[in-house]
C-alpha cells in the first residue's frame, strides 16, 4: 500500500543520499584514528558480535559492510537519535523541523535494525507519558493547594490592587483566625462540652440558676444585651461550672480541665506567637540574598501566561503596577540624599513632641482616674462625672494617632519604617488605655471580695436556718432542699469579671463596623454620588475617599486578642465570639476595602515577615498574662461559684489532684522539683542557654552578611570582567578573520533567514551541542553582528558555563574542515535515557 | 481514519513538539500502552489542528497531506482566548511567524504551541522571550523596547519619570557588557536566575480560575 511505497522510496533516497556523507565521514574519521583506535576497539568487537546475528537476517547488502563502517554507522544513527531528542530544544522553524527530523528518522529507521538497537522504546515512551502526566498533576496539585488556603484569592484580590502592606493586615487577620480557632477547639472541647454534656443541668444548683428576684426581667433583651439573666447563669461564664470533682460516667475531672485549658491557652499563644516569629526571621534571611535583578525580573518575569479570563487579568495588571510602585518607592527612598543634619534635628524634634504627647495623655488618665476614684465615694454624681474616663480615653484615641501621624511627617520616614513607628505609637498610648481598664476592673473586684465575706455568712446561717426549720416542723417527712433560686448568693467577681470582658468586645465590635460602615462606605457614597452637584470636586478636594487605615487596624485587633486572652480563663465563651467576630470581619472589612477605600498616595511595600506585628502580639500576650495570673496566684475564689469554690487559692486544685489521682511517689517527686534549690538553678540554665543561642544566632549573621558582601563583589567583578572582554572581542576577531580566510565556506541561502536565532550547530543536522564544534568562518563573523550573536549562541546550548569563557566562535583551527564531533563521545551510553532530559 | 500520510504527519509533528523523543510507525503499536501512547498524541495534534481550523473554517482546510500553504492573519490568532488577555500578544504571534509580519501557517502554529507548553525546555523559552520582548527586532532590548514592555505591563499606569527609573535600573541590573542594552546574553543571564520564569512564564494553560 501507500505507506509502504513511501518507506521504499524514501530509503532509496536516503541511500543515495547518505552514500557521499559516508565515504566523507569515513575519511574524516582515518584522520582521528590513531587517538581512538584504542578505546573503541573493545567496544567494537563486543557489539559487532551482538549485531551480526541481527543484521544478517534484516537485509542483504548490510552483510558486506565491514567492521569499520559498522562502527560509525552506529555512531551516526546514535548522533542521529539524539538529534531527534534534542530537536524540540532547537529554536528552528517547525519547517525546518520537520525536514531534518524526517531525513533523520528515516535513516535511523534504516539502519537501527542493521544494529540491533530499538529496545527500550516502550519503556521511554511511557516513561515520557507519565513525566508529563506528573508535571501536570504538579501544577493541578499546587493550585488545589492555593484554593485549599482560607481566603488567599480574596487577599490577592486586596494586594494586587492596595499593595502588600494592606494585604499584610489582612493576612495577620487570617493567622489570628487560625489561632483563635485552635484556641476554640481547646475550650470548647475540654471545658464547656463536657459540662454541657456530663455536668449537673440547669437548676440544679444555686450557681446554675437565675435568683428568684431577677427572674422575671431574666429573658429581656435589655438585660441580655448586658450580658445579664440568662446569659450570666449559662456555661458561657466562669461562675456556671460545679466544683465537683469528677463529672459523668467518664469520671472527668472538670476543676482540674478548667485549670490545664486555662493554662495551655496562654502557653499554646506564646509558642505559637515565637514560633512565627522564628520562621519568619528566617524567611526573611533566607531569600534576601537575590536581589540583583529586582526590576528586571518584574520587567520580564511578572506576566503570568496562564491567564485566562479577563478578570484575572485585571487583577494581575493593577498586581504589577502596584509592584512596580512600591519597588520604585524604596529605590527612591535609597537614593535620597539631603541635608543629614537637618534630617536629624527633626526627627529628635519630632520624637520629643511626641513622647511629651504621650506624657501629657499619660498624666491626664492618671489624673482622670484619680478624680472618678473619689467621684465613685461621693454620692450624687451627675452623668459627666460617672463617665469622666471613659470619654477622655475615647477622646484622646480620637485625636492623638493623626496628632502623631502630622508629627511624624516631619520625620521623613520611608513609609514602612514609618508605620513601625506610628504602630509602636499608638500602643504606648493604648496601654494607657488598658491601665485605666484594668484598675477599675481591680477595684470592682476587690469591693466583691468585701462584700462576699458579708454574704458568705448570711448564706450559711440561711442553709442552717432552712434545716434546722424544715427539721424541726416535721420530722417524718424528708426536709424539702431549699430552692436553689432563694439561696443567697455571693457576688462572684470572676463572673463580673468575664462579663466586663466580653461586654468590652461586643461594644468593640460594634464600633468597629459602625465606623467602617459610616466612616468608610457612606462617605464613599456621598464623596462618590453627590459629587454630581457639589460645589467643588468631592473626590479630590476635602471628604475625598477614605484610605486603608492599616496602624489603626492592626493595634484594633492585637488589643481586641489581648482582651480575648485576659478574659478568656473567666468568661470560656469569649473565644466563641472572637471568633465569629474575625470570621465576619475578614469579609466585611475585605468587601469595604473594595468597594470603598483608595490605595494610598505612596503603595509601599510590606516587610517581609509580619514580625513587627508579631513582636505586638507578643507584648500584649505578655501584658495580658500578668494579670491574670496575679488573680489565679494571689485572689481567692469565689465561695460558691465557679469550678475552684471552696479551695483557698485557683492552684490548689492541682495538688489535690496530685495527692488523690497520683501514687505517692510522685507528689513527692513534684515537691522536690518545686524547691526553690531546684529552680533557681534551672532558670540559670535556661538564661545561659539563652545567651549562647543569642551569640551564635549573632555570628551566623555576621557570617551570612559578610558571605552576601562576598557575593556582590564577586558580581560586580565579573561584571568588570565582562566589559574589557567586550572591547577586545572585535579586535580577536580582525585577527581570525586574517588567520582563516581560506575556510571560509558558503553557507547554504535557505539559513540566512534564520540566522538570528539560530545556533551553529543547526548548519550541520548531526551537530551535536558543545563547544568543539564551532563553525569556523561561518559568514556572519565577518559582519558586525556577529560579536554578538556568536557568543550568545554559544550559551544557547549551553547556559552553565556563562562564567567560563566558551571559545570564541571563528578562533583558528588546526584542522581545515568543519569539526565533526568527537566519535566515540556518546558511545557507550544508550541514546534514549539521554534523551528524557 | 487514519491516512498513512496524516499519520506519518502526526508523527513528525508530536517528536517536533517534544512529546516523544523516539521513532515509531503504527506498525509497532501492538502494545497497549503505545496504543494509548500513540492515541494522546493524536489528539494533541488533531486538537490543536481543530483550534487552527475553527478560526477560518473555510481557508484552512481539514487534510493536511498535499501539506497546503494556507496563513492565517494575526488579527485572528490573538483573538484566541490563551493569547486575548495577553499584553503581548502581538509580539508573541509575530515573533513565531515565518514572514515575521504575524501571519501563521499551521506549521508556526503548532511551533507556538510546543514552545508555550509546559514541557518545553527553558533554554528555548529563553530565547522566544528575548523574540517577544526585542519590539524593534534588532536583536537587542533597549531603552525604547523596555519602555514598551512597561507600558503594555501596567497599562500606562506610571509617569514619565518612574519609567525612566525603571528602565534605566533594568538596564544597570541586567547589562553586563556595559553596552546600554541588552543582549541576548544579559537576557539569558538575568533570566536563568528568575525563580518564576520556570513555573509561570510561557506556560499556555488556560485556566479558568485566578492562578493565584
Amino acid at each position: 500500500d501507500e505507506k509502504k511505497a513511501r518507506g521504499e522510496r524514501s530509503q532509496k533516497r536516503d541511500r543515495g543520499k547518505t552514500a557521499p556523507n559516508k565515504d566523507q565521514k569515513e575519511s574524516e574519521n582515518k584522520e582521528k584514528k590513531t587517538m581512538k583506535r584504542g578505546k573503541e576497539g573493545e567496544n567494537k568487537q563486543k557489539k559487532d558480535r551482538k549485531n551480526s546475528i541481527s543484521s544478517s537476517s534484516n537485509s542483504s547488502d548490510e552483510e558486506s559492510l565491514s567492521e569499520e563502517e559498522l562502527a560509525m554507522l552506529k555512531e551516526q544513527v546514535e548522533q542521529k537519535k539524539k538529534l531527534i531528542s534534542t530537536m524540540r530544544n532547537k529554536p528552528w522553524r517547525m519547517v525546518k523541523k520537520l525536514s531534518v527530523l524526517r531525513e533523520a528518522q528515516d535513516f535511523v529507521e534504516k539502519f537501527e535494525g542493521a544494529l540491533g538497537k530499538g529496545k527500550g522504546k516502550k519503556l521511554y515512551a511511557y516513561k515520557m507519558m507519565m513525566a508529563k502526566k506528573w508535571v501536570k498533576f504538579k501544577r493541578d496539585f499546587e493550585n488545589f493547594k492555593t484554593q485549599c488556603i482560607p481566603w488567599e484569592m480574596k487577599i490577592k484580590e486586596v494586594e494586587s490592587h492596595f499593595g502588600s502592606s494592606v494585604a499584610s493586615y489582612f493576612i495577620f487577620l487570617r493567622w489570628m483566625y487560625g489561632v483563635n480557632l485552635v484556641l476554640f477547639g481547646l475550650i470548647f472541647g475540654l471545658v464547656i462540652i463536657p459540662e454541657v454534656l456530663m455536668g449537673m443541668p440547669y437548676g440544679s444548683l444555686p450557681r446554675k440558676t437565675v435568683p428568684r428576684a431577677e427572674q422575671a426581667t431574666a429573658m429581656d433583651f435589655s438585660v441580655l444585651w448586658d450580658f445579664e439573666g440568662y446569659i450570666k447563669y449559662s456555661a458561657l461564664f466562669y461562675g456556671y461550672y460545679n466544683n465537683q470533682r469528677t463529672i459523668g460516667w467518664l469520671k472527668y475531672r472538670l476543676p482540674m480541665a478548667y485549670f490545664m485549658v486555662g493554662i495551655s491557652v496562654f502557653g499554646y499563644s506564646l509558642m505559637v506567637v515565637i514560633r512565627s516569629m522564628a520562621r519568619n526571621a528566617n524567611e526573611s534571611t533566607a531569600d534576601g540574598d537575590d536581589d540583583n535583578f529586582i526590576f528586571s525580573w518584574k520587567m520580564f518575569t511578572s506576566w503570568d501566561y496562564l491567564i485566562g479570563n479577563p478578570e484575572t487579568a485585571d487583577n494581575k495588571f493593577a498586581s504589577i503596577t502596584t509592584s512596580f510602585k512600591e519597588s520604585i518607592v524604596d529605590e527612591q527612598e535609597s537614593n535620597k540624599d539631603e541635608n543629614i543634619h537637618l534630617r536629624r534635628f527633626l526627627r529628635v524634634l519630632a520624637n520629643v513632641l511626641i513622647i511629651c504627647c504621650l506624657c501629657g495623655s499619660g498624666y491626664l488618665i492618671y489624673f482622670v482616674v484619680k478624680r472618678s476614684q473619689t467621684f465613685s465615694k461621693m454620692q450624687n454624681v451627675g452623668w459627666y462625672e460617672r463617665n469622666e474616663v471613659e470619654i477622655v480615653m475615647s477622646l484622646l484615641g480620637m485625636f492623638c494617632p493623626p496628632l502623631f501621624e502630622t508629627i511624624a511627617a516631619l520625620e521623613n520616614y520611608h513609609p514602612r519604617i514609618g508605620l513601625k513607628w506610628q504602630l509602636g505609637r499608638i500602643f504606648a498610648l493604648f496601654l494607657g488605655n488598658l491601665y485605666t481598664f484594668l484598675l477599675a476592673l481591680m477595684d470592682d473586684v476587690n469591693e466583691k471580695l468585701a462584700e462576699e465575706d458579708v454574704v458568705k455568712n448570711i448564706t450559711h446561717w440561711t442553709l442552717l436556718g432552712h434545716h434546722n426549720s424544715s427539721a424541726g416542723n416535721d420530722s417524718t417527712v424528708t426536709p424539702r432542699p431549699l430552692d436553689p433560686a432563694d439561696v443567697p448568693r455571693g457576688p462572684c467577681w470572676e463572673t463580673t469579671v468575664g462579663i466586663e470582658f466580653v461586654r468590652l468586645t461586643v461594644s468593640d465590635i460594634l464600633v468597629t463596623y459602625i465606623t467602617i460602615l459610616v466612616g468608610d462606605f457612606i462617605r464613599a457614597c456621598f464623596v462618590r454620588f453627590v459629587n454630581y452637584c457639589w460645589c467643588w470636586d468631592l473626590e479630590a478636594g476635602f471628604p475625598s475617599y477614605a484610605e486603608f487605615d492599616i496602624s489603626g487596624n492592626v493595634l484594633g485587633l492585637v488589643f481586641n486578642q489581648g482582651m480575648i486572652w485576659m478574659g478568656s480563663f473567666y468568661a470560656p465563651g469569649l473565644v466563641g465570639i472572637n471568633v465569629l467576630r474575625l470570621l465576619t470581619s475578614m469579609y466585611f472589612q475585605c468587601w469595604a476595602v473594595m468597594s470603598s477605600n483608595v490605595p494610598h498616595e505612596r503603595v509601599f511595600k510590606a516587610s517581609k515577615s509580619n514580625n513587627f506585628y508579631m513582636g505586638l502580639v507578643l507584648l500584649i500576650l505578655f501584658l495580658s498574662l500578668l494579670p491574670v495570673a496575679y488573680t489565679i496566684m494571689s485572689l481567692p475564689p469565689s465561695f460558691d461559684c465557679g469550678p475552684f469554690s471552696g479551695k483557698k487559692r485557683m492552684y490548689d486544685v492541682i495538688q489535690e489532684t496530685i495527692e488523690l489521682d497520683f501514687p505517692l511517689f510522685v507528689a513527692k517527686i513534684f515537691s522536690y522539683v518545686a524547691n526553690p534549690g531546684l529552680i533557681i538553678p534551672a532558670i540559670l540554665l535556661m538564661v545561659l542557654t539563652i545567651y549562647y543561642l543569642n551569640a551564635v544566632s549573632k555570628a551566623y549573621q555576621r557570617a551570612n552578611a559578610e558571605l552576601k558582601k562576598k557575593m556582590q563583589m564577586q558580581r560586580e567583578e565579573e561584571k568588570n570582567k565582562r566589559n574589557n572582554k567586550a572591547n577586545t572581542n572585535p579586535m580577536l576577531q580582525d585577527l581570525e578573520d586574517l588567520l582563516t580566510p581560506s575556510t571560509k565556506t558558503e553557507s547554504p541561502p535557505k539559513q540566512a533567514e534564520d540566522k538570528k536565532m539560530e545556533s551553529p550547530n543547526g548548519t550541520s543536522p548531526v551537530g551535536k551541542p558543545g563547544r568543539g564544534e564551532v563553525l569556523p568562518g561561518s559568514p556572519m563573523a565577518n559582519s558586525r553582528g556577529a560579536a554578538f550573536t556568536s557568543p550568545s549562541q554559544v550559551f544557547v546550548t549551553q547556559p552553565r558555563t556563562l562564567g567560563i569563557r566558551a571559545p570564541y566562535p571563528g578562533q583558528p583551527r588546526p584542522w581545515g574542515h568543519p569539526l565533526r564531533p568527537v566519535p566515540g563521545r556518546g558511545r557507550g551510553q544508550p541514546c534514549y535515557p539521554r534523551a528524557a532530559r | 481514519m487514519f491516512t498513512s500520510s496524516t499519520c506519518s504527519l502526526l508523527r513528525d509533528q508530536n517528536t517536533v513538539l517534544g512529546v516523544t523523543g523516539t521513532t515509531f510507525c503504527p506498525e509497532q503499536f501492538m502494545n497497549q500502552y503505545f496504543q494509548l501512547f500513540f492515541y494522546c498524541l493524536f489528539l494533541l495534534v488533531y486538537r490543536l489542528h481543530g483550534r487552527y481550523h475553527e478560526m477560518a473554517p473555510n481557508v484552512v482546510p481539514m487534510d493536511y497531506t498535499k501539506d497546503p500553504d494556507v496563513k492565517l492573519p494575526m488579527q485572528l490568532i490573538i483573538n484566541m482566548p490563551e493569547l486575548k488577555e495577553n499584553p503581548f500578544k502581538e509580539r508573541i504571534v509575530a515573533s513565531f511567524s515565518e514572514d515575521g509580519e504575524g501571519s501563521l501557517s499551521f506549521n508556526d502554529f503548532v511551533d507556538m504551541f510546543s514552545v508555550l507548553s509546559e514541557m518545553a525546555p527553558r533554554e528555548l523559552k529563553a530565547i522566544y522571550a528575548f523574540k517577544i520582548y526585542d519590539f524593534n527586532t534588532d536583536n537587542f532590548i533597549c531603552k525604547a523596547d523596555l519602555e514598551k514592555t512597561l507600558n503594555k505591563l501596567t497599562r500606562e499606569e506610571l509617569t514619565d519619570e518612574e519609567i525612566t527609573l525603571v528602565c534605566e535600573k533594568v538596564i544597570e541590573e541586567a547589562d553586563m557588557d556595559g553596552d546600554g542594552k541588552l543582549g541576548f546574553a544579559d537576557f539569558e543571564n538575568m533570566i536563568s536566575k528568575a525563580p518564576d520564569f520556570l513555573r509561570y512564564s510561557l506556560g499556555n494553560q488556560v485556566y479558568q480560575q485566578k492562578p493565584f
